[in-house]
């Protein structure tokens, strides 16, 4: 289906699906399997400029949105959703900075980003505090000219390699929700530590650690907008990036159902190809449309959230909760096609299933995603 | 000198066969007629044959046609290195017999180098007439200027009608600036070698596109008329001791011999893999052979039967061996008496590297693989329990 | 450093089948492709520019539909681009080829390398890169795997052999012809096609080159095409059935003349 995207919009999906298919697809496999982090796909990312298609031209970016952004996002994950974090997840910490952030601070850090030179990585998750963020438990004590932090921030993407963090933690516990600011933390500055790799189910590619900070002394210029505006930059900060997790979904599902696909049709059993049963061809009919309808919301959701709609926290949601459940049904279903190949770990379309698991949890799990749509109803409905 | 070519637009019936005849794109149908564009002809006549109604008419215009009598006789540029002649110079000595005889001239070779005297006896026994031979230090290693230089005042002087060259690293650099030189054609990469000799014209012949077509080529109006050809293609020249050639020595001053480039070493690496592209048996291996440690029984079945590694695309993108050992498209294209492919496909490009090999044998666990179209032998197995078998047999053959 | 890369835009000879019926080349939907090895010749000019300074000019004759070659090679690193086009280089074999690119080398002024790539994989010839420098009458080293050093007018190279490889030094201006070895060509990058986009091509006539009329196309063309055929398809052979173990020996059989 053609989502009307236009010339540079084009041409960034032409080349992010030539990356993915030419360097990402060949080595997604042994990546999986090593846990390696693969900095040579972030190199061939940065040397074709992608980092920057969200990033504003003046920071050195392309100067696109949210949609060039779910383009390369669904694009590389199409060949592996582990690696295609390593740009997604740069997003993720980024968006505090091009959101909320001052002139001075998008100058000294976008630059970077958009180049590729730098990754970045947003912090608000803790031990004790996941769906129910307002628990954070990380402080930020001002003193003078800096800000002192302290706390653990947990299962963090690309922490570790990331050289900028975006992080929510506390600066007035008596404030509450106003009680939480944002910072940007710079690897490297003292008091910054990180956990070892975790072993996840998938995107074993991605980086996921903690993020330890003792006594992390930096500089009050650090501080993204003002105190007590933690959590608005953060839930602005997921309006913009869910949509980039629901093209990440529909990219794995897009794999799976493109393997499973070229797989029914060269499997032959009882004489035929599995493609002219029509169980299989069911099956096959149903992920088709199911990934087709998840796509045509993340692009209306991306183009929505790109025109400067107010409110976009439903829609987001929305479609953020629809294509990750789509894309864990079609990557079962599409093991299933594979039969017992399917389960092999020598076939590719295991590895999709485990992978499309994570989009439903991260970034606000489904369940919230559906509180949070619940709610938007139900404040529109008494708007009426 | 103008050469022209018209569809006859009463006779065309928009039948579009010449459109897919032209290797070139040259010709599209407009209102149901064709029409050549004349940016792309190249006025190889594909159309013409082709057309059932006869509604192509093309005139070739063959220019004055020179006077080429007073160039006679066909030369083999037989190339050293190391003071040892390479075995293409045998090849197209054994070529140019051929050719000589049917035009009642003589076979010349030609050799430069530095202390190569001794060489004359051997190319005398493959046939030679006549040895042209410049023994100059300068000439010890191939350089271009002083080769060039020196091919180019050998051929003002004696004329020939031909020359061969071997479509080596060195022939292939020397023959293409001789030929702008004297502003002679050259063929590159001749499969095949005939005369007119009616016309007293060499027919080359050379695959182009990959090897997808060929064409036929001639030099009407410019002489030498001067070819290249590949390794293998040509049978060598037999050994008679006995025959004796006219030898020509000469030397030239020594501004001749200056070089602008200059040889500060020359790096030989030996890997314990036979040079594939010599090589007359070759095993190779392809995806279908699993892991990249499985090139262990593909090396095994080689040593045994003393041949070359190959390797398709693939294997060498997977990093499961070095690129020299790719055959194909974008790697070697060779030509043994044997290839036995294993565990490959038989995609296109792979196909262009090897299909002039002479027995293919082909084992893949699928039936449809397109390799089996060309293999003169086929089993459908797998790969990792055919191959060691067929080692124990030839080890058994071999007597080893 | 002023480096002039030639180029030639190539149907994509994986996509060129032969229709079985007809016997002749398919050439719907063949889709026009820089030739391979200029790929390695663009990507090693765009090093040179990065490692010493200067400008990339990219060349090539062709039809007009080339221009989209060139722009693919600004959007790699190229910073300008000639094309070289005209009806009067219809038929053009080697010899005219080059003629015509060194004719219009020479209009674009002073250089300090050329690059080509080894061979283009429809003709696969491997002359015109020679042909260009024995035109202009500058040294050539072929077949170069791996450029060096270059310092004030000198370079270093390796040129690779069948045995292995030569150093060899050679003075600027020079010409050199890559080979695969050479390194890894980079993928596009976004600025760089938007440069492409935007970029304009200049574009040279016969005339504009000053080159004699005489040395263009079919007349200027030593070698003539006569014939253009079909070789003969390779045709399969048999299929050896039965157990693995008699498979082989009876495969050694068969062969046991050739392996001897």
């Amino acid at each position: 289906m053609d989502y009307l995207l236009n010339e540079q919009q084009t041409m960034v999906r032409d080349l992010a699906k030539k990356i993915a298919d030419e360097k990402i697809a060949p080595v997604a496999a042994h990546y999986d399997e090593t846990e390696e982090f693969a900095w040579p796909i972030m190199k061939i990312l940065a040397d074709s400029d992608l980092f920057g298609v969200y990033i504003p031209e003046e920071y050195g970016g392309l100067g696109g949105g949210v949609v060039d952004m779910c383009v390369v996002t669904e694009e590389l994950s199409r060949a592996c959703g582990g690696i295609a974090l390593g740009f997604a997840g740069t997003g993720l910490g980024t968006f505090p900075i091009l959101l909320h952030g001052s002139d001075e601070q998008k100058k000294r850090f976008l630059p970077d980003i958009a180049k590729g030179k730098k990754l970045a990585a947003f912090c608000i998750t803790e031990a004790e505090a996941g769906s129910d963020a307002g628990s954070i438990k990380t402080t930020a004590r001002k003193e003078g000219d800096h800000y002192i932090l302290n706390g653990t921030k947990q299962w963090i993407t690309n922490a570790g390699e990331a050289e900028i963090y975006t992080v929510i933690a506390i600066t007035d516990k008596t404030k509450g929700a106003r009680g939480a600011s944002a910072f940007i933390v710079e690897k490297g500055t003292k008091g910054i530590d990180f956990g070892k790799k975790e072993k996840k189910l998938g995107i074993r590619a991605s980086a996921t650690r903690e993020v330890i900070f003792t006594d992390c002394k930096i500089p009050a210029a650090n501080l993204i907008s003002k105190e007590g505006m933690g959590f608005i930059v953060a839930m602005k900060t997921f309006d913009s990036s869910r949509p980039g997790v629901a093209a990440q979904a529909v990219g794995i599902a897009q794999g799976a159902l493109d393997h499973a696909v070229k797989y029914a049709r060269t499997r032959i059993q009882f004489g035929q190809p599995i493609s002219s049963f029509q169980g299989v061809q069911h099956m096959l009919a149903d992920m088709g449309t199911q990934v087709e309808a998840a796509r045509a919301l993340v692009y209306a959701t991306a183009r929505m959230v790109d025109s400067g709609a107010k409110s976009v926290a439903k829609e987001s949601a929305m479609a953020k909760m629809f294509a990750s459940d789509v894309a864990m049904k079609v990557t079962t279903d599409a093991v299933q096609i594979f039969g017992g190949y399917g389960y092999m770990r020598e076939y590719p379309v295991e590895k999709y299933m485990r992978d499309a698991k994570i989009t439903q949890i991260y970034e606000g799990t489904n369940q919230i995603q559906r509180n949070v749509i619940a709610a938007n109803m139900i404040k529109e409905s008494l708007k009426k | 000198m103008a050469s022209s070519i018209t569809i006859l637009l009463d006779k065309c019936t928009g039948c579009t066969l010449c459109v897919k005849k032209c290797p070139f794109g040259a010709i599209h149908m407009a209102n149901k007629k064709a029409v050549i564009d004349m940016a792309k002809c190249t006025f190889c006549g594909a159309c013409v044959e082709i057309c059932k109604f006869k509604a192509i008419e093309m005139n070739k215009e063959a220019g004055q046609k020179r006077d080429l009598s007073a160039y006679k006789d066909v030369w083999v540029f037989c190339e050293q290195k190391k003071g040892v002649i390479q075995s293409i110079s045998f090849e197209l000595l054994g070529e140019g017999k051929i050719l000589a005889k049917k035009l009642g001239v003589k076979l010349c070779a030609v050799i430069l180098g530095s202390g190569i005297e001794s060489k004359i006896e051997e190319l005398s026994s493959r046939g030679a007439d006549k040895i042209y031979i410049v023994d100059h230090p300068a000439l010890k290693s191939y350089q271009d200027d002083p080769y060039t230089e020196v091919l180019v005042k050998l051929v003002f002087e004696y004329k020939p009608e031909i020359i061969l060259c071997g479509a080596t690293v060195i022939g292939r650099s020397l023959v293409s600036r001789v030929a702008v030189k004297i502003d002679a054609g050259l063929t590159a990469d001749c499969t095949g070698l005939d005369i007119d000799e009616k016309e007293r014209l060499l027919l080359q012949t050379r695959p182009a596109f990959g090897g997808n077509i060929m064409a036929t080529i001639i030099t009407p109006n410019h002489r030498p008329q001067m070819a290249t050809v590949r390794h293998k293609v040509m049978k060598e020249a037999v050994i008679h001791k006995a025959h004796k050639a006219e030898v020509i020595r000469k030397s030239y001053a020594e501004d001749v011999m200056r070089s602008r480039t200059t040889l500060l070493d020359i790096v030989e690496e030996i890997e314990e893999t036979v040079n594939l592209a010599e090589a007359d048996i070759i095993v190779s291996g392809g995806r279908g052979i699993g892991a990249p440690e499985n090139f262990g029984i593909i090396k095994e079945l080689a040593k045994v039967l003393n041949g070359a590694v190959g390797a398709s695309r693939a294997t060498v993108d997977a990093d499961w061996i070095p690129y020299s050992h790719q055959v194909g498209q974008t790697g070697k294209t060779v030509c043994p008496k044997l290839y036995i492919a294993c565990g490959i496909s038989g995609q296109i490009q792979h196909l262009i590297g090897m299909q002039s090999s002479k027995i293919i044998v082909a084992i893949n666990k699928d039936p449809d693989a397109p390799i089996f179209k060309i293999a003169t032998y086929g089993i459908v197995g797998d790969v990792l329990q055919v191959v060691p078998a067929l080692t124990k047999e030839f080890k058994r053959v071999l007597k080893k | 450093m002023n480096i002039i890369v030639c180029i030639k835009q190539v149907p994509n000879t994986t996509d060129v089948k032969i229709d079985p019926v007809t016997n002749t080349l398919i050439r719907e939907g063949v889709e026009s492709v820089i030739n391979p090895f200029d790929a390695y010749a663009i990507e090693e000019s765009v090093r040179l520019k990065e490692r010493f300074g200067g400008k990339v000019t990219v060349i090539t004759m062709g039809p007009p539909q080339a221009e989209n070659a060139l722009k693919e090679a600004i959007s790699l690193g190229c910073d300008e681009g000639i094309l070289v086009s005209d009806r009067k280089f219809a038929g053009s074999d080697t010899w005219a080829t080059s003629y015509t690119l060194a004719t219009a080398i020479k209009k674009i002024g002073s250089f300090d390398i050329i690059i080509c790539g080894k061979q283009a994989s429809d003709g696969d010839t491997a002359q015109v890169g020679p042909g260009i420098s024995t035109h202009l009458d500058i040294p050539q080293v072929t077949y170069v795997k791996k450029i060096e050093d270059i310092s004030v007018n000198v370079a270093k190279v390796e040129r690779m052999t069948e045995e292995g490889y030569d150093i060899v030094q050679t003075p600027l201006p020079c010409l050199f012809t890559v080979v695969k070895e050479i390194n890894t060509p980079r993928l596009p990058s976004l600025k760089g096609m938007m440069r492409a986009k935007s970029a304009k091509i200049i574009k040279w006539t016969a005339d504009d080159i000053e080159a004699d009329p005489k040395s263009l196309g079919l007349d200027g063309s030593p070698t003539r095409v006569v014939k253009i055929f079909s070789p003969t398809p390779r045709k399969g052979g048999e299929m050896l059935q039965g157990e693995i173990g008699d498979v082989a020996k009876e495969l050694a059989e068969l062969l046991k003349d050739v392996v001897i």
